[in-house]
């Protein structure tokens, strides 16, 4: 079932809306002057002309080309595809928050206002830190934005030679990508034989020229760094700073806190952590948290609940300044500010809990058929290698994807992190039933099965779908970007 | 407690402990030392049942008022078919992850390649990327762009009539790196474009301008792009994409980039989030173009197919030598903007965008009229016009009593700047949505205290 661009199907003199008539005065409209020709455009754009029905069935046709979390389970590891409540979308489109202007009197938008200062009470609460600002609009915009205040608090301080981060092997690739952005000079630091932050390593490197270590607790392996109090009093020593990327708070909310490890800012994710959808890929929201040597730093405009009202708050010489056109993703906020509300301090401490017990299940259930290579106990996720499985019957961690694509799952992450050969990185979220994993557990096993009996099945997988697996070396080399 | 989201009663529980071997589901945390682990909650709320939650919202958002906008500086109340929310609400679009998994992603996809494809043929540029966050972070992307495609380019060119926020993202993105930003002045209400060629130098990567402006001006930029690509230079026009359907689009006036925001095309206001980014640039640049990009290609039996391509400029294959470490961006926002392009028509943009300008100027030419505050520059403009108050007495009672009749007069330009100078301006912005009886309830207030 293959659905043509709208493009193809558009006919000359169809609409799908049709705008009210002018209804000015009789004569303004023909009084009045066009645009001077030489600011006037002289060519027409080709756009879909088509019927609202065209418009209608065209994007639910595409719906149903996609899985979501509520088409099915979503291990995706590292990207904790948690249920998205219904109530924060029926929230988030009410006419009272969607029909706001931000640049409204602040008299007239206070319920925005006092979402924005409740949601950085609760972040703070949650995370040990003292403020924040929720102006980011992604993970890498929040690590992009506290790079930018660790910058500042090292230039303010006269410290202009700290200019490389630290960045251990198995991060996100934003974080080199976000350092590199600001300026900042990358070093690698190497994980140990437990999968962890290799301490010898960070400690011959930690000198005055270093701003900051970025880390991920637990991290891409899923395993808690267990020396991080160590490693948080070597680098505040050293006197460089600790960056914790949020992405896997899934793992720890309500048991343990970044700001009492050490940690001097953050970014969070309510996408992943907060149960706000990923839309395919955003809007997301990524505020950044702070501890009190960093709140100067904070972008601006604050905001600040004083005797009768919420206002903005923009003095502040030290700000790094504005990181958005306007104030972030404010619809994403509401929607985590909805589930917070929703859980409560002990059901984000449950969500967390059994985050950890549902992949430390299919971890148990798995791993003597697709070993992992670190670590006994893991947090939220996992990292099974699938090396032996291409050693001994050329099946790939892709082959293994695809096959589950067509068994009604969305794949883990696959290849990454890059130190597990052949990986795939398991996250079930604390949202799925231990009958919803078992049947995964199940799906698993017969691919491992079929590995040895008839891998073909796998090298040819997906075959359930609309298309089979496409020639991306053809998307390159004869590149179609657009109709 | 039951909590709704997690579905796993005693009994799971118990079974799922005994296959890891654990006592309990304290020890599963038991590595994270006494030292760290919090012995109680945090000290947040307790859950809330839905009615509940949706009873205090309900007295939150009564906090919010609902006026007659006529606001913008970046942000409008356009009139969005009903489409737009019906289809983007879908669950399987909304509950979906970025589509690493071509065959299980085909619908958002291709909804992409349309929405790449509509913002070439809008702007007139070769290639369109996914999306960015808004339109100044794309104005930052376009600059780290500039200064990449040139050697040892350090400065970007900025006109001083760009929206204040564009400004100052662009401030906070040069702040601390090699990188610099040098201003072109502003002269009557638009750029000074005398002072151009003066501007330019070796260390120059490129020209960033706005039009519409930052005052809603239209400005003109006749013989720029040959001036910056005679010196090696490239040239990036922020947009009001709406605005493109009957002003010079960027491909007209030469420019390498456009980037702005697609807000004006199907997205509410949302009290300013989440808009959508967006950026074109001529073919060459295809490889320095920051963030996801869909190509078509074809699977083994030769069905076409949309796969995300040129992966190897991001950051999760190239690490610190990506083009931007953008990863997530604002796909469902760019979805809303497809099916809203897909709903006009470019007939119905083109309608959208005149009936804007029509209804603006219909404003505007009244409020001429009235003693205390002119449109002191005398150029063209759009959608949005500055008016000049004679003296803050009077421009504070105006804003006053029309907030008092429920009309958001306009935006205070010393709002966003915060500086002396911008005090007296107000930017008023009238889109199609407003109607005949909005706007002479404008006029009738504006008369009673203007008299």
């Amino acid at each position: 079932m293959r659905e043509p661009l709208l493009i193809e199907k558009s006919k000359k003199g169809r609409k799908a809306y049709c705008f009210p008539p002018l209804d000015l005065p009789r004569g303004f409209d023909q009084a009045l002057p066009s645009l001077p020709k030489e600011l006037s455009r002289q060519t027409d754009a080709r756009l879909p002309e088509v019927s609202e029905l065209d418009v209608v069935r065209h994007f639910t046709n595409l719906s149903k080309m996609m899985h979501g979390v509520d088409n099915g389970m979503y291990p995706l590891g590292s990207c904790t595809m948690k249920y998205n409540p219904k109530i924060s979308e029926h929230i988030a489109c009410m006419e009272q928050f969607t029909q706001m202007h931000p640049l409204q009197d602040s008299s007239t938008i206070q319920g925005c206002l006092s979402v924005m200062y409740n949601l950085l009470e609760d972040l703070s609460s949650i995370t040990g830190m003292s403020w924040g600002s929720l102006q980011p609009c992604a993970g890498a915009h929040g690590e992009y934005t506290g790079l930018k205040m660790i910058r500042a608090y090292f230039r303010k301080q006269g410290a202009l030679q700290r200019n490389k981060v630290l960045i251990p092997s198995s991060a996100h690739g934003t974080n080199p990508a976000s350092a590199a952005m600001n300026g900042f000079e990358v070093v690698t630091i190497q994980s140990n034989a437990e999968g962890l932050v290799d301490l010898d390593d960070l400690r011959s490197k930690l000198d005055d020229s270093v701003a900051a270590l970025m880390l991920t607790n637990p991290n891409t392996l899923g395993l808690f760094e267990t020396h991080i109090t160590a490693i948080a009093d070597m680098v505040h020593a050293s006197g460089a700073l600790l960056y914790y990327d949020g992405a896997n708070l899934n793992a720890i909310m309500g048991m343990a806190r970044p700001g009492d490890m050490g940690f001097d800012v953050l970014h969070l994710n309510l996408h992943k952590t907060f149960a706000t959808p990923h839309g395919g890929g955003g809007p997301g929201s990524g505020p950044v948290m702070v501890n009190d040597l960093l709140r100067p730093f904070l972008p601006r405009p604050d905001i600040q609940l004083t005797d009768s009202a919420y206002v903005y708050q923009w003095e502040g010489e030290d700000s790094i300044g504005k990181v958005s056109l306007f104030w972030g993703n404010f619809l994403v906020m509401l929607k985590a500010y909805v589930y917070i509300l929703r859980m409560g301090s002990e059901g984000l401490r449950a969500a967390s809990a059994h985050a950890v017990l549902n992949a430390n299940y299919l971890a148990s259930q798995l791993k003597d058929y697709y070993p992992i290579p670190y670590g006994q106990r893991c947090m939220h996720e996992f990292v099974s290698s699938l090396q032996k499985l291409k050693n001994e019957y050329g099946v790939t961690a892709q082959d293994a994807a695809k096959a589950l694509i067509d068994k009604g799952y969305h794949p883990p992450t696959m290849y990454f992190p890059t130190m597990v050969s052949e990986a795939l990185m398991f996250e079930p979220t604390e949202s799925e039933s231990i009958e919803t994993l078992d049947d995964f557990i199940q799906a698993m096993i017969e691919i491992f099965e079929q590995a040895k009996t008839d891998a073909s099945i796998l090298k040819n997988a997906p075959v359930t779908t609309v298309v089979g697996r496409l020639d991306e070396v053809k998307a390159v080399k004869e590149p179609k970007l657009r109709y | 407690m039951i909590y709704p989201y997690i579905p796993h009663t005693d009994e799971d529980r118990k079974r799922m402990l005994a296959s890891i071997g654990a006592d309990s589901l304290e020890e599963l945390f038991s590595h994270i030392g006494e030292d760290l682990l919090l012995s109680d909650s945090v000290p947040i709320s307790h859950g809330k049942t839905e009615d509940e939650v949706q009873r205090l919202i309900n007295s939150i958002a009564q906090r919010n008022v609902k006026g007659i906008p006529f606001l913008g500086c970046g942000c409008y109340d356009h009139i969005i078919p009903s489409t737009v929310k019906a289809l983007s609400s879908l669950p399987s679009f909304v509950t979906a992850y970025t589509p690493y998994q071509a065959e299980l992603s085909q619908g958002l996809l291709q909804a992409m390649y349309e929405f790449q494809s509509m913002i070439c043929e809008i702007t007139g540029l070769d290639v369109a990327n996914a999306s960015l966050y808004d339109g100044a972070n794309a104005a930052s992307e376009a600059a780290a762009l500039m200064i990449g495609a040139k050697r040892k380019a350090s400065v970007v060119l900025v006109s001083r009539t760009l929206h204040p926020f564009t400004l100052q993202v662009l401030q906070t993105w040069a702040e601390g790196t090699d990188n610099s930003l040098r201003y072109l002045e502003e002269k009557d209400g638009v750029l000074d474009a005398s002072m151009l060629e003066s501007l330019l130098d070796e260390q120059c990567g490129g020209l960033i301008v706005q039009t519409p402006n930052r005052y809603g001006l239209l400005e003109d930029y006749t013989g720029f792009a040959d001036l910056l690509h005679e010196k090696g230079m490239l040239f990036t026009i922020c947009s009001d994409p709406l605005s493109l359907a009957i002003q010079k689009s960027p491909q007209e006036w030469g420019a390498d980039i456009a980037v702005g925001d697609t807000q004006s095309l199907g997205l509410e206001m949302a009290f300013g989030g989440p808009s959508c980014g967006y950026m074109a640039v001529k073919q060459e640049l295809l490889r320095r173009l920051p963030g996801r990009l869909v190509g078509a290609s074809v699977d083994k039996q030769g069905r076409r197919g949309f796969t995300l391509t040129f992966q190897a400029r991001e950051q999760h294959i190239k690490r610190e030598r990506a083009t931007s470490n953008v990863c997530s961006n604002q796909a469902l926002a760019a979805l809303m903007t497809s099916i809203h392009l897909s709903s006009l028509g470019w007939d119905g943009m083109v309608e959208a965008a005149r009936q804007s300008y029509v209804k603006a100027h219909y404003l505007a030419y009244h409020l001429a009229q009235l003693p205390g505050m002119t449109l002191v520059w005398d150029k063209p403009f759009w959608c949005e016009f500055p008016l000049v108050f004679s003296d803050a007495k009077h421009m504070r009672k105006f804003l006053q009593e029309l907030r008092n009749e429920g009309i958001w007069a306009g935006v205070r330009l010393a709002q966003l700047t915060r500086q002396a100078k911008d005090e007296l301006v107000l930017l008023v912005a009238v889109t199609e949505k407003r109607s005949r009886e909005e706007l002479e309830l404008y006029l009738a207030a504006a008369r009673r205290v203007m008299k």
